[in-house]
């Protein structure tokens, strides 16, 4: 992308290369498919082989699909921070197609936390919904990531698209350490931090096992759909240049 | 500086009146209240200072496509561009200033003879106005942002209110907490009022410094 008379460019840098990011991903999406796929396997065994809760009984269960779709709704919007930055700042052109790649993914993780902690909360709570801290907030993300669809399909520019939903990428990461503490800040229905916390987990091994494997195969679930996306992504892009270059074809010979 | 916000806001009153527009939607969205909830006094005293919130909310966000749409029409927005980053974000601030002072501060005016009319009593009316007053502001400064995000594309409008107002609920939140903690007696009015100027303050950073990089970006 830029010509940097600096000293070799890294590793990094040289994936700005389409075609070697490309040959990349396409070396490691099977491996990272097929990893995906023994995880989630291992990981759906272990969550249904799990004792039952003693309060909860088997809706304990819906646990292990709604904790790590909602953090993997978080890790999506940071990745997309991240890659902002690099998009504003070194201008990458792989961070713009994973901002963009990234959205409709982080959406659908979000949608999931949200169905799910709505069945979870209608036995256990009594209701569907409630507007407390936790809830509100991730419904929030869940708006900004369709938002930021909407912006991205509203523009032509792939480029100009990109950066400018970086900045608004930016400006909405305030959210997620509102999310992460929104427990810990306001008095709310929803439980506090019970895994990820200093003096350690306070669930019960025999769940927590199979949720941190639950967590681990969303997570290489999440980079399989990635890397697929930004596969597609890229793809794309070749597609509208040469269907650009097609018709100025035409319009040079009549 | 000065001068531009002076230019803004001659240029607001003149043009066809669009910060009067504002003032119009948001006794509009208020008189529909009435309708929806049924003539009821208490009640409507009761959700009176939130449904002034809301309606000034939304209300301020109507305008805002135009912060920098009709700039970039003229041509003068890129004569904007050609300053250094700093000195855009300083020009953003004031362009916000004095649409602020056009079309935000109509409805700041006005929340006192709305709130009469929703029957709430003399301090709950006078909560609302301080809130207001330190709260439009927020909302205009975040939309700068948005604004400047959508300058480019044709029917920018919808898409700006879409994309700030997430943004502006925490605005929202200890806007209407506070108006109400003036009324109710145990809840101290206090916090919620300053943690609703610490947010004013710092859309005063965030909104310009994005609205400056996305214009930026927007425009080569």
């Amino acid at each position: 992308m830029s010509e940097t008379t600096a000293s070799r460019p890294g590793w990094f840098t040289s994936l700005a290369n389409p075609t070697r990011f490309l040959g990349l991903a396409g070396r490691l999406t099977p491996w990272l498919a097929g990893l995906t796929a023994i995880t989630l396997v291992i990981g759906l065994y272990m969550a249904f082989t799990a004792p039952e809760d003693y309060q909860q009984g088997s809706t304990v269960r819906i646990m292990f699909i709604h904790v790590p779709s909602a953090w993997l709704a978080m890790m999506c919007y940071s990745i997309m921070a991240v890659s902002a930055i690099g998009s504003l700042v070194w201008r990458h052109p792989l961070a713009d197609v994973s901002v963009r790649a990234a959205a409709p993914i982080g959406a659908v993780f979000t949608a999931l936390a949200l169905v799910t902690g709505s069945l979870w909360g209608k036995p256990m709570w009594g209701t569907w919904w409630v507007w407390d801290a936790r809830l509100t907030s991730f419904f929030v993300l869940f708006l900004m990531y369709l938002g930021l669809i909407a912006l991205d399909r509203a523009m032509d520019d792939a480029n100009r698209s990109a950066r400018v939903s970086a900045v608004l990428v930016l400006i909405g990461f305030i959210n997620i350490p509102i999310i992460k503490f929104s427990v810990d800040w306001w008095n709310t229905l929803h439980q506090p931090a019970s895994v990820l916390r200093a003096d350690g987990p306070t669930i019960h091994p025999t769940l927590l096992y199979p949720l941190l494997v639950m967590a681990i195969g969303f997570t290489l679930l999440f980079f399989t759909l990635h890397l697929m996306a930004m596969r597609n992504e890229i793809w794309r892009r070749r597609v509208n240049v040469m269907r650009q270059n097609a018709a100025r074809r035409i319009g040079a010979k009549s | 500086m000065s001068a531009l916000f002076f230019r803004d806001l001659k240029i607001a009153g003149r043009s066809g009146g669009a910060a009067m527009l504002g003032l119009l939607f948001f006794m509009a969205v208020v008189a529909v209240i009435p309708f929806g909830v049924g003539p009821d006094l208490n009640l409507l005293a009761r959700i009176g200072p939130a449904i002034l919130w809301i309606g000034a909310l939304l209300a301020s966000l109507l305008g805002l496509d135009r912060l920098f749409q009709a700039d970039r029409e003229d041509g003068s927005l890129d004569i904007l561009l050609m300053q250094d980053f700093a000195g855009l974000v300083i020009t953003i601030l004031v362009k916000t200033a004095a649409h602020w002072v056009a079309t935000g501060l109509p409805l700041v005016v006005a929340s006192p003879l709305l709130s009469l009319m929703m029957n709430m009593d003399l301090q709950a009316s006078g909560a609302v106005l301080l809130t207001l007053l330190v709260g439009s502001p927020a909302v205009a400064l975040i939309g700068a942002a948005g604004a400047a995000i959508a300058v480019s594309l044709p029917r920018g409008g919808l898409l700006v209110s879409v994309l700030i107002l997430p943004l502006t609920i925490p605005v929202l939140i200890f806007g209407v907490s506070a108006a109400y903690a003036a009324v109710t007696d145990p809840d101290p009015f206090m916090p919620p009022f300053l943690i609703l100027c610490a947010i004013t303050l710092f859309f005063a950073v965030i909104g310009p410094l994005a609205a400056a990089l996305a214009l930026r970006a927007a425009a080569d």
